[in-house]
């Protein structure tokens, strides 16, 4: 018995040693749509720097801004920014305000099943925004018809599917929408849930993909990662400079550099909908938001190395993931603003 | 219950007649004051939650009032919510589930029970207890890859070719909805009515059987006139296990119903279900009102739960004064 308790003592002397040694642990919750990078990067980050963990939980755009504003978390992540009335919330409670750091780029695709048409379609931004109002209502529609000569649309009646939960991959497509449909904007709006007029809702990209290819005459959107992933088909988007742009990293990329030369101080800024000939219409950044004060330092320092890191060699590992990198100007500004997290 | 006062000591005139603290000392009031803490803990339980549910959702019950139960419009960005479509969604595709489960999961029940031989009804009690055991997750996978498809294109075409003059069975034949989601959650509660249901109808005493028998009736007529009547509060409570978890159902459901917030006459028709619905925009709820308001859902559930459960009883109750030495199991 004496030998056995000895033996479990020393076990646990050795594991509370350990223990206390692996030292900082940072937590951070929020988007799901980057979850693939990030935790990437964190393992990458970790494996260069063993004493400092990052946990991420993907629990979604909103519960990220929820917990980093209860202060459950040290750090919160989001595909659509915080809105005023959140910072305000914010900056209520805690006396201080949060920071929004880009990280990486992505888009959503518009992705079909039309039997007997393999060939890629031109969206119009009208075309969408009927489909998704439900006033087209069918393939052949001159709206949809228009800008696809030669390509045999059926009479067929559109089934439109979009993502049933809440997701940050929603809030880039109804904020595109929104901002080229005046009609959406005032009976729809944008967010990570919305009122669809009409469609079927289906759970996550997985379900949305699986649905538009078991639905013959279906049209719906799926993250440009997941879109390439799973090699599904996609059409162009006609940007603002009128140009049909097949999302990619580079037309992503694009987008985001015609944003960055008027990017604001607190990069709250949605890039769908960019300036630019090469741009895609409906790309993102997504955010990490980092609490502007820290009562420990070395919580702070752990966070702002990693933060830097990220802009740097972190950068590097975004394409193998199709993640779209950042320009090089943001990547600057970003440097900057760092300074003001304390 | 008379009978039973008597045969343990621990309650009634005899432990009475012991001291306290001698009873104390043996140890029966310490097992006593133990199991009534935990059998209180379930009712404790049960307020806390109906306490947070009301708590949490102070903002949308202040709000709507009651037309959050009359209205039908679900706009997180425009804050207007009515609850409406997934009550009426949970109902239907439960009600869906029970008609085609009941049926089925009786009918199985009592040939597992009567009619088989001991080494099939063991063997096959086997499957269907692993059948009960399979995560929801899975079923919604196999409904979205199987049934789904099935459904679009042989049996709502067939529904609406046969039947298509009903308003139940009109509208395009997407593949997912009502129908399917009922039919998903039968094959899912299928398994609790006939595991409990052989359970009960094992339970029913032997001289029961014999003395139908020996009155001349047949095999059938002993099972479905006297065995199956004696062992109708058991297999009436397998098919509120049964209800219960097709009312709270979440993931299957949210992967073949179409999550669509809509009332229509059609169960071909795509539609949402509270649970669903709370799964899917929970965790992405940024206002307030949104928050509460799916909180306030959670509520209708409970309570509608509370309401089903209630009926339960008094038809369990009403039925079993009805005939003779029935609902004793």
């Amino acid at each position: 018995m004496k030998r056995i308790a000895g033996m479990l003592l020393v076990v646990l002397g050795v594991a509370g040693v350990l223990w206390a040694d692996s030292a900082l642990s940072i937590t951070g919750a929020g988007a799901t749509f980057p979850y693939p990078m990030y935790s990437k990067w964190f393992d990458e980050y970790h494996k260069k720097n063993s004493n400092l963990e990052i946990n991420y939980q993907s629990i979604g755009s909103g519960g990220g801004i929820k917990q980093v504003t209860e202060g459950t978390v040290d750090f919160g992540a989001t595909d659509g920014p915080m809105n005023d009335d959140q910072l305000k919330a914010y900056q209520d409670k805690h006396g201080f305000g949060i920071l929004h750091f880009p990280t990486v780029l992505g888009a959503d695709v518009p992705a079909y099943n039309i039997p007997g048409v393999t060939s890629e379609l031109n969206f119009t931004p009208e075309a969408i925004a009927g489909v998704f109002l439900g006033k087209i209502t069918k393939w052949n529609d001159p709206a949809i018809a228009g800008p696809n000569k030669g390509v045999n649309l059926p009479a067929n009646e559109i089934v439109v599917v979009h993502r049933s939960e809440g997701s940050g991959t929603t809030y880039i497509w109804t904020d595109y929408l929104s901002k080229v449909s005046e009609e959406w904007k005032t009976k729809v709006g944008k967010g990570a849930s919305v009122n669809w007029p009409v469609g079927l809702g289906a759970k996550g990209n997985e379900s949305v993909a699986g649905t538009i290819k078991n639905t013959p005459n279906s049209f719906g959107y799926v993250e440009l990662i997941y879109a390439i992933q799973n090699h599904m088909p996609y059409g162009r988007v006609r940007n603002s400079a009128g140009a049909f742009i097949k999302a990619d990293l580079a037309s992503v990329t694009a987008a985001a550099a015609g944003a960055a030369k008027n990017m604001p101080d607190d990069f709250r800024v949605s890039i769908t909908d960019a300036p630019g000939k090469t741009a895609y219409p409906i790309s993102s950044f997504t955010w990490l938001l980092v609490p502007a004060k820290f009562s420990d330092a070395t919580k702070r320092d752990a966070i702002k190395g990693f933060v830097k890191w990220m802009l740097a060699d972190g950068q590097n590992y975004t394409e193998a993931l199709s993640y779209a990198k950042l320009p090089k100007e943001v990547v600057a500004k970003e440097l900057k603003a760092l300074n003001n997290v304390q | 219950m008379a009978t039973t006062t008597t045969i343990v000591p621990s309650a009634g005139p005899v432990a009475g007649s012991r001291s306290f603290l001698s009873r104390l000392r043996e140890g029966d009031e310490i097992a006593r004051m133990f199991t009534f803490l935990f059998a209180a803990s379930v009712v404790l339980i049960t307020v806390l939650l109906v306490f947070e549910l009301w708590q949490g959702s102070v903002l949308s019950r202040h709000k709507f009032g009651f037309n959050f139960f009359r209205t039908s419009v679900w706009d997180p960005i425009f804050e207007q919510f009515g609850a409406l479509p997934f009550i009426y969604g949970t109902l239907v595709t439960a009600a869906i589930a029970l008609l085609i489960a009941v049926p089925l999961g009786i009918g199985a029940a009592i040939f597992l029970a009567e009619l088989a031989p001991a080494r099939v009804s063991d063997t096959l009690e086997f499957f269907i207890d692993l059948l009960a055991a399979v995560p929801s997750v899975i079923y919604g996978v196999l409904g979205i890859f199987i049934v789904v498809p099935l459904m679009r294109q042989y049996v709502q075409p067939a529904l609406k070719l046969s039947l298509g003059f009903l308003p139940l069975f009109q509208g395009p034949a997407y593949g997912v909805g009502f129908l399917t989601a009922g039919v998903v959650l039968a094959i899912m509660v299928i398994p609790y009515i006939i595991s409990v249901s052989r359970e009960v109808l094992l339970s029913v005493p032997r001289d029961q059987r014999e003395a139908a028998l020996s009155l001349g009736a047949t095999r059938w007529e002993s099972t479905w006139k006297v065995v199956v009547p004696f062992a109708r509060a058991g297999i009436f409570g397998s098919i509120f296990l049964a209800l219960a978890r097709a009312l709270g159902e979440t993931m299957a459901v949210t992967m073949v119903v179409g999550n669509t917030p809509m009332i229509s006459s059609s169960l071909l028709s795509p539609g949402y279900s509270i649970a669903a619905v709370i799964a899917n925009e929970f965790t992405e709820a940024t206002g307030q009102l949104h928050t509460q308001s799916l909180i306030e859902l959670g509520l209708v559930l409970f309570i509608l739960t509370f309401i089903l459960n209630g009926f339960a009883r008094l038809l369990i109750v009403a039925t079993s004064k009805r005939g003779s030495g029935m609902g004793h199991v």
